[in-house]
């Protein structure tokens, strides 16, 4: 097996380079896309089922609480949110309380990237922003290049863009591939544009480097399993750092089986060429129990070098509540009330 | 059941108007009793159940023992359905409690037989004891917009403001229903604590929990919201502790808890202010619950609010 560089690295465009004859044209990407194995969807069902009965308890948990809350990409974006509860947001996220650590990430829409950006500060806390006209991702290519550069000389550490869907369901993969390509480029962050942000950027984890691109497949609207292999694959060649299920904004969000899917597709890409790219299911994820949940499919499928923030993550908003509620049991023994967490 | 000598074809819980049919041919349906928890009718998250026997020792039935995960479960529940409940107007929630007094009158023969199973007394009597407890359900429902007429006041203040206080429902409360008192008891802690518009969790007696069990089946089909009554049975020493711990109960209502246990759960209350109603002395032993109720335990489990308004422009 090749060694392990990870995909925002210089080494990994090396890798992928030796992948072009894939993506060399619209021919060849669906002859590979369409030749990947087809998926058991039973199989995966029951597979995603059984890793869903782990039992976790006590220290075990503990640890897992606390490793999911460093995990979080804690979300607001509603036509509704104002400066003010994006400042909150960030204030809980630097800081979510009795101890716990903090979340790895605040993620918002473009606009609100430089009031978050300040509220963060140098606390480690990353902001990533959605682009290319979230969620439904219809506009021309020039304006979602346009949202994704805003989005990086604003200050965002990390972009989440979503595919085409209309592309990709009508067969045009190239077109999505090249996109992609596209928007991570965009992601490029340009030398003097920096914010303010970025002279403290030392405990960032991309200083003065480029955005960290996660693409977002929205899941839901693909209709089939083999869509979200297929999908993964397409995204990992163009060079995603992250692969994401949904934007939380239809009505099928992160499953259990669409997820590990996602992890297999991972493990598969990891074997091929040793590049190591994030997943994070975002949408739907709501307890504490899902969320250990998925660190178990985490652990089972791709390792323990995934069990980090900068691989694996949560997109979420009330997740953190319940994890906040399960931490307070577990050092009180006592059950805890939506009233000892702030209302969000 | 496999313990039972095969010659018993009757059960103590059958009920009398099947008398006449030929039971004796027929193997007996025996129902599998279990939870009311959010409107639904879970076993118990631990998979537990334990037996139920008459006063003679008799089998009945297998209960749920539930677990303090399903405590837990039923507080979310009736956390869940609080802000719906409490909002009803109280005219709406005296409809919804009449409608469980017409179900209830439906099922009184069904009543009879397991209260006097459960409580070893004559048919005749816990026929009368069924009947008490539906007249207290409706004497209760027609409290829920009276209620503020007694507990609320315009007061007099030196300003030209309004000033009116009114009852308003404390939240999500504990019960630990009556030991002995296995229907007519268990409606006179329920009916108080919902009329204001407070959901509960109740701890049916550990002795006597099917008239419990049973009433679930009866607020399911009586537009009563999921959530506002949540039904567990098993024992009030294993699912008082956490619920008298638990951050997001209000109110705990110790009646059925004996002298030491109530100590210890008032103690556990403390932690964060819930209300707590104690055990009162007329609360069991002969003549229990057959008095006049008052609104002592309404009024127990809501809080004043005060409104200044002010006067003119």
């Amino acid at each position: 097996m090749p060694t392990t560089v990870p995909a925002y690295g210089s080494e990994a465009a090396e890798r992928l380079a030796s992948l072009a004859d894939v993506t060399a044209s619209d021919g060849a990407l669906r002859r590979f896309l369409h030749g990947l194995p087809g998926v058991d969807a039973v199989g995966l069902d029951a597979r995603a089922a059984t890793l869903g009965t782990r039992s976790i308890k006590t220290s075990a948990k503990a640890y897992a609480i606390d490793l999911a809350i460093s995990m979080i990409d804690l979300t607001t974006l509603e036509g509704a949110d104002t400066p003010g509860k994006v400042r909150a947001l960030c204030a809980k996220g630097v800081r979510p309380g009795d101890g716990a650590p903090r979340v790895a990430a605040i993620c918002v829409y473009p606009d609100m990237v430089a009031t978050a950006r300040q509220a963060v500060a140098d606390s480690g806390v990353q902001i990533a922003s959605v682009a290319t006209a979230f969620p439904a991702g219809r506009t021309a290519l020039p304006v979602k290049l346009a949202d994704t550069r805003d989005a990086v000389a604003a200050g965002a550490d990390e972009i989440d863009m979503v595919i085409d869907r209309g592309a990709f369901l009508s067969g045009r993969y190239l077109e999505v591939f090249e996109e992609i390509k596209a928007v991570k480029e965009a992601c490029a962050r340009p030398t003097g544009t920096a914010s303010d942000g970025e002279a403290k950027g030392a405990t960032r984890s991309a200083p003065g480097g480029a955005a960290h691109l996660k693409v977002i497949f929205e899941t839901g609207e693909l209709q089939t399993y083999d869509n979200v292999r297929r999908a993964s694959w397409l995204a990992m060649l163009a060079g995603a750092d992250f692969i994401k299920t949904s934007t939380g904004k239809v009505a099928v969000n992160a499953t259990p089986p669409v997820t590990l899917l996602m992890l297999e597709a991972v493990r598969d890409f990891h074997a091929t060429i040793g590049v190591r790219v994030g997943v994070k299911p975002a949408g739907g994820i709501r307890t504490t129990k899902d969320a250990i949940k998925y660190l178990v499919m985490v652990n089972e499928t791709l390792g323990e070098g995934w069990l980090s923030a900068d691989w694996f993550r949560f997109g979420a908003s009330s997740l953190l509540n319940d994890l906040l509620m399960q931490r307070q049991k577990l050092s009180t023994g006592r059950y805890s009330g939506p009233d000892y967490v702030t209302v969000d | 059941m496999s313990g039972k000598t095969g010659g018993r074809s009757h059960r103590n819980v059958k009920p009398e108007g099947q008398s006449g049919m030929n039971a004796v041919d027929r193997l007996s349906v025996f129902k599998t009793y279990k939870l009311f928890v959010g409107g639904k009718f879970p076993r118990s998250e631990s998979g537990r159940v334990y037996e139920v026997t008459d006063a003679q020792g008799a089998w009945l039935a297998n209960a749920p023992l539930s677990s303090r995960k399903d405590a837990r479960d039923a507080v979310v529940a009736a956390r869940k359905a609080f802000g719906g409940w409490s909002g009803a107007t109280a005219y709406n929630r005296g409809q919804i409690l009449y409608r469980v007094a017409e179900m209830l009158e439906g099922r009184r023969e069904q009543f009879a037989t397991e209260v006097a199973a459960a409580e070893g007394i004559p048919r005749p009597k816990a026929a009368a004891r069924v009947n008490a407890a539906i007249d207290r359900w409706v004497w209760y429902a027609g409290w829920s917009d009276k209620v503020t007429q007694i507990a609320g006041a315009a007061n007099p203040v030196a300003g030209p403001y309004f000033n009116l206080s009114t009852p308003e429902p404390t939240g999500v409360v504990a019960v630990l229903a009556p030991r002995d008192s296995s229907f007519l008891g268990l409606v006179s802690v329920i009916a108080p604590a919902i009329v204001t518009g407070n959901t509960v969790v109740v701890v049916a007696s550990e002795q006597a929990p099917l008239p419990a069990l049973s009433l679930g089946e009866v607020l399911a089909t009586s537009d009563l919201p999921g959530g506002v009554v949540n039904i567990l049975s098993g024992k009030a020493a294993e699912l008082g502790l956490p619920l008298a711990l638990h951050q997001d109960v209000n109110a705990i209502d110790l009646t059925g808890a004996d002298g030491e246990l109530a100590v210890e759960l008032e103690r556990a209350a403390a932690e964060n202010l819930k209300r707590v109603l104690r055990p009162q002395p007329g609360d069991s032993g002969k003549g229990a619950w057959s008095a006049d109720p008052g609104t002592g335990r309404m009024l127990a489990l809501v809080e004043t609010k005060t409104v200044w308004h002010s006067m003119g422009v």
